[in-house]
């Protein structure tokens, strides 16, 4: 499902096997769990995460035939995942992205939860898939959009025309920090920034609570924070 | 004063008449009467372009007219008549079930530029035509639902500032340098409508769900909508 790695103050986080890495319940309370290790973990406030996958897939969305035996599973999916972003966005460290394959609808908004996207360039797309399968588009999926795609036709593009992002568009479009050549220069780029963060130094608590005010619009879909900024919900699981 | 066309996929709305096509209320009734009609024929790939012939594309509200009132109350009066009533033609494009193109002809100025702006895409000439937002001039105060588009559409603040606060006359070029409109590259009426055309081909050929397309666009306008009282139909869960 997922491992974890530390190499010096790096968090690896892998969402492993060779699939579609489709975010059914199951692996999404594997990762908020790995979310909850790194975060007590002691030198958490001077790490850095990186996300990254094995094989052709970053993860291609909610496990949509699993909520097709049974409807009530999809409130559980989109529950679970709102969880995941809220834990990442207040994750006292920095966060990378390292995209090595294809990342559609709800795989690509766990990519763009991340602090910074890089991905590789000879392969691979972001692709909100909506329109193209007849979704609505959740209403935090759009506040997640609004958070990192800036420009309005950029964001049309995306989500109105369902469009098959690579790398070196995203670049352009500004959704993507870089572009690399392959999947493993993108992992090792990651790591490379990385370190330059670490060297940088600074309190990982405080970063995260910036990041919590900066995407405030976001944790208000994700965990129901009222206008005063406090926290009415907070690591403590799904909303059900 | 307009007219609706069906040329296969296709919904062509052409403002006709006098040379500076300007919003009288009974233009703003047809055109709002017009793009019912088209929602109420649309099928999945249909598309809608909107474009106008001569000098103008649309030179704003029937400001004449508001002064044939004989008094400055009248004046006033009738002004805000049209401000009202042009507030559901641009609530019905947002809400209309199939992708929106505006190809200018010519000159869009206030009133008329907002119309263009409700469209998806944007196309104008390069040889001529201007988009002025002209109430800075002639000192008159926006509506809410004009600045709330200008907002959702122009992501930079400096181009929002050229657009709204300098009273400036925009042509093609600087246009899509401020990321006003998508494409400013041709040099004739003819040249316009053929790239609306091309595109709106394209987008036919996805055969997108109508009802789908209008409810993630509208999400992506959140604030806008909420002037103009439409429901984005929040989901607080996917409908997976």
């Amino acid at each position: 499902m997922c491992s974890l790695e530390k190499r010096g103050r790096l968090f690896i986080l892998k969402l492993t096997g060779d699939g579609e890495h489709r975010l059914n319940p199951t692996l999404l309370d594997s990762l908020r769990s790995t979310i909850n290790q790194i975060r007590s973990d002691q030198s958490s406030s001077q790490s850095v995460l990186i996300t990254t996958s094995d094989g052709k897939f970053f993860s291609n969305g909610y496990d949509l035939a699993l909520a097709e035996t049974n409807p009530s599973l999809s409130v559980l999916m989109d529950s679970k995942l709102r969880s995941l972003v809220a834990d990442l966005i207040s994750l006292p460290m920095p966060t990378i992205a390292a995209v090595t394959g294809h990342a559609s609808a709800a795989g690509c908004i766990l990519a763009m939860s991340h602090d910074y996207v890089l991905m590789r360039r000879d392969r691979g797309f972001l692709y909100m898939s909506e329109l193209d399968i007849e979704l609505i588009v959740p209403a935090w999926f759009m506040a997640v959009i609004r958070m990192k795609i800036g420009s309005p036709a950029a964001r049309r593009d995306v989500i109105l025309t369902a469009a098959k992002v690579t790398a070196d568009v995203g670049v352009k479009m500004g959704i993507i920090d870089s572009a690399h050549d392959s999947a493993a220069e993108t992992v090792e780029a990651a790591v490379k920034l990385g370190e330059e963060i670490i060297q940088r130094g600074g309190d990982g608590h405080v970063y995260g609570k910036r990041r919590e005010t900066l995407l405030r619009e976001v944790l208000v879909h994700t965990i129901g924070e009222d206008e005063s900024g406090l926290s009415v919900v907070r690591n403590t699981g799904s909303k059900l | 004063m307009c007219t609706l066309e069906k040329r296969g996929d296709l919904f062509l709305l052409t403002l006709t008449g006098d040379g500076e096509h300007r919003f009288h209320p009974d233009t703003i009734a047809t055109i709002l009467s017009l793009l019912e009609q088209a929602k109420s024929q649309s099928t999945r790939g249909s598309i809608l372009i909107t474009t106008a012939s001569g000098k103008f594309f649309s030179n704003g509200f029937d400001l004449a007219w508001a002064q044939t009132a004989g008094s400055k109350t009248g004046a006033a009066n009738r002004l805000h008549q049209m401000v009202e009533s042009f507030k559901p033609v641009v609530a019905a494009l947002l809400d209309l079930p199939m992708p929106t193109i505006a190809a200018l002809n010519g000159h869009a100025a206030a009133a008329g530029l907002i119309l263009a702006l409700s469209h998806d895409y944007v196309f104008m000439r390069k040889d001529r035509g201007v988009l002025y937002m002209s109430e800075v001039d002639i000192g008159l105060s926006m509506p809410d639902y004009f600045s709330a588009l200008v907002r959702a559409k122009i992501g930079t603040s400096a181009a929002r500032r050229e657009l709204l606060l300098s009273g400036k006359k925009i042509r093609g070029e600087e246009a899509v340098g401020l990321a006003i409109v998508d494409s400013a590259a041709y040099d004739s009426e003819e040249g316009v409508v053929e790239a609306s055309v091309r595109l709106g081909e394209k987008l036919a050929a996805k055969k997108w769900s109508g009802e789908v397309y209008a409810s993630i666009r509208k999400s992506l306008y959140p604030e806008l909508c909420g002037i103009l009282g439409l429901e984005t139909r929040v989901f607080a869960t996917p409908k997976l």
